[in-house]
């Protein structure tokens, strides 16, 4: 699943408000080098980071459609393609639309509840080959891929809660 | 019928709040219809609805032991029966987030009003320079949603904020 990348660098996540979070990204050339890179550090900087299962590019403060996921391990995960990263991705087919709790590097001190399609199918390129690669998954693994889409889009979980009391304090339990 | 009062207690949280003010009703015989508690910036605020039979003055002379030691106001009103909405408009979410200022809710909420939308639930939070709204709006029928969605964008962009409008969800099963 995973293409020959570089060694990735880790970045800094940015924050909303910031804007580039807020703006549709542009698609990009899964094979321009600069893209490939970014795509190894996304990885890089997930790895890191301690619970996240998806970084986007907008997160680093790039506007490009390029995002990193891997939900290996995680308790609500039923299929896992271990560690993934695509290119100009899309959602091809999404249905069993379930409510979950969802939160963001880009947004440390909430959660959201979140109506997000429980079986997916989702296409994108891969960066280095530009190989079109299509993913079909489910539970944890389809709503990731539908969370780091919408960063590509310009959207957070904000826009997606499903109600006035659908947003939380995140609670730390260290 | 027993009269319908509104309990609104508010101030510093503390554990207990809530079983002390709901046994002081319960020994009064009240039933809670309607209720809603929350902490705001760490403080404690609810509202109660209670169905009893005892004036707002006398509820409010029977719940005076929460606020005697200062760290909280507690105050009771007459509601009236059967103030429940209309109904015949359709359920919108409202979501709108950015960087923190004042004047966000006002100016988004101006255009709501203009149309004749209806608050039916509000939450903000301010997370560090992030502010997030989210408010459920009931709109009339015939309410031009589009023209709703063109304004929201335009007061959204003055105030580099982000805002959508979503029909609600109704799944009934």
């Amino acid at each position: 699943m995973l293409p020959e990348l570089p060694e990735g660098r880790v970045l800094e996540v940015v924050r909303a408000p910031a804007h580039v979070l807020s703006a549709p990204s542009p698609e990009v050339d899964p094979l321009d080098p600069a893209v490939v890179q970014l795509a190894a550090d996304l990885l890089a900087t997930q790895r890191v980071s301690p619970g996240c299962v998806g970084l986007a590019a907008p997160q680093v403060g790039v506007a490009a459609r390029v995002f990193s996921l891997d939900v290996t391990g995680h308790p609500k995960a039923r299929t896992v393609h271990g560690p993934v990263v695509l290119v100009n991705a899309e959602v091809l087919v999404a249905s069993r639309w379930e409510k979950g709790r969802e939160g963001c590097m880009s947004v440390p001190d909430l959660t959201g509840d979140v109506k997000r399609a429980g079986r997916l199918r989702v296409a994108g390129l891969v960066p280095g080959t530009g190989e079109r690669l299509e993913v079909e998954t489910d539970a944890f693994e389809a709503r990731a891929f539908q969370h780091e889409i919408d960063h590509c889009a310009g959207l957070l979980f904000l826009d997606r809660v499903a109600g006035a009391h659908a947003l939380h304090q995140r609670r730390t339990y260290l | 019928m027993t009269p319908l009062l509104a309990v609104t207690v508010l101030g510093d949280d503390r554990p207990g709040i809530v079983a002390e003010t709901t046994a002081l009703l319960a020994g009064l015989g009240g039933n809670l219809e309607d209720s809603t508690m929350t902490l705001l910036r760490g403080h404690f605020a609810m509202v109660l609805v209670v169905r009893v039979d005892a004036s707002a003055g006398e509820l409010e002379a029977a719940l005076a032991p929460l606020a005697s030691d200062g760290s909280l106001d507690v105050a009771v009103r007459a509601v009236a029966e059967g103030a429940a909405a209309a109904g015949g408009g359709t359920a919108y979410l409202l979501s709108v987030h950015g960087g923190d200022r004042p004047g966000i809710v006002s100016a988004v909420m101006a255009q709501v009003a203009r149309v004749r939308g209806n608050v039916t639930d509000l939450t903000t939070r301010l997370s560090g320079e992030l502010y997030v709204l989210l408010a459920e709006l009931d709109l009339p029928a015939g309410a031009d949603v589009e023209a709703l969605r063109a304004s929201l964008a335009a007061v959204s962009r003055e105030l580099g904020v982000d805002a959508s409008l979503r029909e609600l969800d109704a799944d009934v099963l």
